[in-house]
């Protein structure tokens, strides 16, 4: 397998989910857009990890690095959708374009 | 005792320090600590002055040879002269010189009989260098500042002149400040007066020893600047003023002559230096060009003429006579008015090579100076005011110094500038005394008989009288007869058209004298009340000058008198210069001409007595003869000379002169400032309107109108949309990788 | 081994080509519930590319958390966020905003793609050995120990911030 097989899928999926994140109107769908963008970043580490494994067998850092990711999504995940909450409990509206009270 | 030759400055710098201090202390210190200051300062002066003169008769009878004498002649001179051969000359005179004694060439003097003064003559001719060994003067110069190769020095030149002037300075000033106590007591500008007298003296003493003549120039001026302030002492009254004016002014016409003059003999002189003694070795040495010394001379003879009361511009002398009587006895009797003749001294080879004077009989300055003392003399008979008398006396006794040194007599005319000082500033404050006592008028138809009230005033009066008339034994009698000596046998012409002025003159002189002596101290008093004697400050004075105008005139007793050398001819043998000093023939003493001169003053003296004491002679013949009367009043209007120059020539020259000038003044100048205006205000309206207005006031407006435009279309990029941020963001990522990956 | 090539090749082209429309469909989709869903499906589709890549730990991971814990906190928000369940036409932003977004997309990816193709064309991964857990387990808690404590601390923060915020006062 070729390596660039896997970062072509890591770059696909992380357009996608940019295109998700500027174009999606409510919140809870911008935040999984936002765990698109995460995943790809994964497979692009986990695919390098592989590529050096073969040089290095004791290397591990590129899926060491992808749970780390996995960590820090479900963290990012957890305070988003409690925000999300407090949001619309204050604003009864998660739509983005009502979030804009710093319009100057 | 260091030699004060070399730091002779110190004198004048003495008088400026009192001047200073009474200028800025003396009306916080009082009458009487300003005159100590003054006094202490002029006796301190006079004591330098006697120092002076002990030094340099003491090297005049030891002088310096060899080496030394080379250094002192090329210091005297100042610059490496052009011609060098001069110098040499000088040296070689010198040196060769140096060994002869004195007392040997006086030897040669002696003559048995009168006649004999073509042999006098020539013996008289090598006298240059050969009576006495050439002594140069003692000459310290400082670079002042210098212009391209000229150096404007600043120096002290001393010699038996500058001595003799140094200590007739001193000594009639010392006087003047003990006098002046008395006769400006109570003066309301009592400190100011003992200032300008200093500043005077100090400007005087500066004068007589400057080295160059650019020097002899600011103390000429100055000494004018004291006689203007002291003249208008009492300015409360115009006519002092107007007199202290007519003093400046007309010394004014003078100086430009002057400053042309100084310029003139520079040039002549090679344009290196303006240091006397180099001009006069230069005129010399027949380098220099004669029309330019002529030229020169003449000029110079321009400042004489105004400074020392010479026809024309004597005008202003009698009507100096407004300022206090002491200023009179000091300034335009004794020393001020000599500047002049000290001048025509000082440059004398000028005069001498530039007007020819060894080989003519009849020159410019010999004819003004004999037609200035007739003419002096004649207005003299015709003044009622005892000061205008002496004034008048003055003027003819300067016209006697300035013939003197035209026909050749250099001594006789200094030896008579130095007696001269003496009684006739003793006659001065004796003036003074009398209008003291006479409840301040000069006015000798109101005195009268003060012989009895007044006996210290009167004798000395009388003594100071017979001098300038020149009574045997007394000190005129000595210098007149050598002057008359000297035009009667002249250089190698006679001047007998001087001679025949200056015999006039003493019957004259006599006459006048005898006048006013005897309308004020004899007969009855015509004034009121009672006079009395004047205090012994007064009259102290008065006894010392008297007695020098006995005793000075032995001081140049000619040779013919076999008295032994240290007796005879001191004054000339060390006031004469040697060095830098045309060969002059000296006048040998001719006893006829002495007793023809002699009975002339008696007679003078008799004519007076007799027509004033005894009333003898035509009286009244004034108002008889139509003749006479028009004589007396062209006599009484001073040759109408005053009306000439006041209201012909300042006049004319005033009315157009003004006129026109304020014709300018209202249209040309004030056009141009209106006209300027007006264009300046059309002008910054314009500048107003469009640059103001338009362009400045434009850009801050435009400046704050595009902020505020372009605020407010950037505030819409600020939605709060935080997806709108992202969007710009990660267009903003891809424009920064696609740099990174093609780019970089 | 070549067959055993040929199968993970054909394996991921398959697996990616589920991923792709997954993902597609998470951004495009007018259900709420169905974008989760497919989100669900995009999850999965990675887990199994991780198998591929021989890093099984990470991929059972990857399903305990994702598909276990943060897509159902994905419904639990959608739920208690009121939205609609049905088909909902107000989800997306109006059509120039999808054209800019979707230049934006398809630059991103033209660089990305040049970058890589330029960069690890005919870079091929080796053979790879599976690895055991604890070989995992060794790196983490020795390479990256201060990382995984650093973690700890992070989940604590968020999970404590999560409930400070999320709490009704």
């Amino acid at each position: 397998m070729l390596v660039n097989q896997f970062l072509f899928l890591g770059a696909i999926l992380f357009c996608i989910g940019v295109y998700g994140v500027l174009v999606r109107r409510n919140l809870v769908l911008v935040l999984m857009s936002i765990e698109l963008i995460l995943n790809s970043v994964n497979i692009n580490l986990v695919a390098f990890g592989a590529m050096w494994h073969a040089n290095d067998t004791a290397n591990l850092s590129g899926q060491v690095f992808a749970l780390f990711v996995i960590a820090v999504a479900a963290a990012e995940v957890g305070v988003g959708l409690a925000l999300v909450l407090m949001i619309f409990r204050n604003r009864q509206s998660i739509d983005a374009d009502d979030v804009d009270l710093l319009k100057g | 005792m260091p030699q004060l030759l070399d730091k002779v400055w110190i004198v004048p710098a003495v008088m400026a320090a009192s001047f200073l201090l009474i200028l800025f202390f003396g009306k916080r210190a009082g009458t009487k600590a300003t005159a100590a200051i003054g006094i202490a300062a002029v006796s301190i002066c006079l004591v330098f002055s006697v120092v002076v003169a002990g030094q340099w008769i003491n090297r005049v009878n030891h002088p310096p040879t060899g080496e030394a004498l080379a250094e002192d002649i090329r210091q005297a001179s100042g610059l490496t002269p052009q011609t060098p051969e001069v110098v040499e000359g000088e040296i070689d005179a010198a040196t060769h010189d140096s060994g002869e004694t004195v007392e040997g060439d006086h030897a040669a003097d002696d003559h048995a009989s009168d006649g004999e003064h073509a042999a006098a003559e020539g013996e008289h001719g090598d006298e240059h260098g050969g009576a006495h060994a050439s002594v140069p003067p003692v000459v310290r110069t400082a670079t002042w500042f210098e212009i391209g190769p000229i150096d404007f020095e600043i120096g002290t030149l001393v010699d038996g002149l500058t001595a003799m002037m140094l200590i007739t300075v001193c000594i009639i000033s010392l006087l003047v400040h003990i006098y002046s106590t008395e006769y400006l007591h109570g003066d309301v500008r009592f400190t100011h007066y003992y200032a300008f007298l200093s500043l005077f003296t100090a400007s005087m003493l500066f004068y007589v020893m400057s080295s160059n003549t650019l020097q002899m120039l600011v103390g000429w001026e100055l000494v004018g600047l004291c006689s203007f302030g002291l003249i208008g002492h009492w300015w409360e009254e115009k006519k002092n003023t107007d007199a202290a004016l007519k003093a400046f002014l007309t010394n004014r016409v003078g100086d430009m002559g002057l400053i042309i003059g100084v310029t003139i003999t520079f040039f002549a002189a090679g344009a290196t230096s303006f240091n006397v003694l180099h001009i006069n070795e230069y005129a010399l040495s027949g380098a220099a060009n004669s029309t330019l010394l002529l030229v020169g001379a003449l000029c110079l003879f321009g400042g004489v003429t105004s400074k020392s009361g010479q026809f024309p511009l004597h005008t202003w002398l009698p009507d100096a006579m407004a300022g206090p009587t002491p200023v009179s006895a000091l300034i335009h009797a004794a020393t001020m008015v000599v500047a002049g003749v000290y001048l025509i001294a000082r440059l004398y080879a000028v005069f001498f090579e530039g007007l020819g004077i060894g080989s003519s009989s009849f020159h410019y300055v010999a004819f003004i100076g004999g037609f200035t003392t007739v003419m002096g003399g004649a207005l003299a008979f015709v003044q009622t005011d005892l000061k205008k008398v002496l004034a008048y006396s003055t003027i003819s006794q300067l016209g006697y110094m300035v013939m003197a040194l035209g026909v050749g007599a250099w001594t006789a005319g200094v030896f008579h500038l130095f007696t001269h000082a003496f009684f006739k500033a003793c006659l001065f404050l004796g003036a003074g005394s009398v209008s003291h006592a006479c409840h301040h008028t000069f006015d000798m138809r109101e005195m009268g008989g003060l012989r009895k009230y007044m006996k210290s005033t009167h004798i000395t009066f009388l003594i100071a009288t017979l001098a300038l008339a020149g009574i045997v034994p007394l000190a005129g009698f000595w210098s007149k007869d050598e002057i008359l000596a000297g035009a009667q046998q002249g250089q190698e012409n006679a001047y007998t058209a001087m001679l025949v002025m200056g015999l006039v003159t003493a019957l004259m002189t006599a006459a006048y004298m005898g006048r006013a002596y005897w309308m004020t101290f004899w007969g009855e008093y015509r004034g009121h009340g009672t006079p009395h004697e004047s205090p012994k400050v007064i009259t102290v004075p008065l006894w010392i000058l008297a007695i020098c105008a006995v005793f000075l005139g032995f001081l140049n007793l000619p040779a013919w008198f076999n008295a032994p050398s240290w007796a005879t001819t001191r004054f000339e043998h060390f006031v004469e210069p040697t060095f830098a000093f045309p060969a002059v023939e000296h006048p040998e003493f001719t006893p006829w001409l002495a007793v023809l001169s002699t009975v002339l003053a008696v007679a003078g003296l008799a004519i007076a007595y007799l027509y004033y004491e005894r009333n003898k002679g035509p009286h009244g013949l004034t108002h008889r003869n139509a003749a006479a009367r028009a004589g007396y009043t062209f006599l009484e209007n001073k040759y109408y000379l005053d009306t000439l120059y006041t209201d012909i020539i300042a006049a004319d020259t005033k009315g157009p002169l003004a006129r026109a000038a304020y014709w300018i003044n209202q249209n040309v100048l004030d056009g141009i400032v209106d006209g300027a205006a007006t264009v300046f205000k059309k002008l910054s309206g314009v500048v107003y309107r469009g640059v103001d207005q338009l362009v400045v006031d434009g850009v801050v407006n435009g400046t704050g109108l595009a902020s505020e435009e372009s605020g407010q279309l950037l505030r819409r990029m600020q939605t709060g949309k935080v997806q709108q941020y992202a969007a710009i963001l990660f267009a903003g990522v891809v424009v920064l990788a696609g740099v990174l990956v093609f780019v970089v | 081994m070549l067959a055993l090539l040929v199968a993970q090749n054909i394996a991921f082209y398959v697996i990616a080509a589920l991923i792709v429309f997954g993902a597609l469909r998470v951004v495009t989709c007018k259900n709420l519930v169905h974008a989760a869903l497919w989100l669900v499906m995009v999850l999965a589709g990675v887990a199994a590319q991780y198998i591929l890549l021989a890093a099984e730990f990470v991929a059972v991971t990857q399903v305990l958390v994702y598909l276990g814990a943060i897509v159902v906190l994905f419904l639990f928000g959608i739920m208690l966020t009121r939205a609609k369940t049905g088909t909902d036409l107000d989800l997306d932003h109006s059509a120039a905003k999808k054209v800019g977004a979707g230049a934006i997309g398809v630059l991103l990816l033209a660089v990305m793609g040049y970058a890589l193709w330029d960069e690890y064309r005919g870079e091929e991964i080796g053979d790879l050995a599976v690895q055991r857990t604890a070989q995992v387990s060794d790196s983490i808690f020795s390479t990256y120990l201060l990382p995984f404590e650093v973690i700890s601390v992070l989940l604590l923060a968020a999970l404590i911030g999560a409930i400070v915020l999320a709490r009704r006062d």
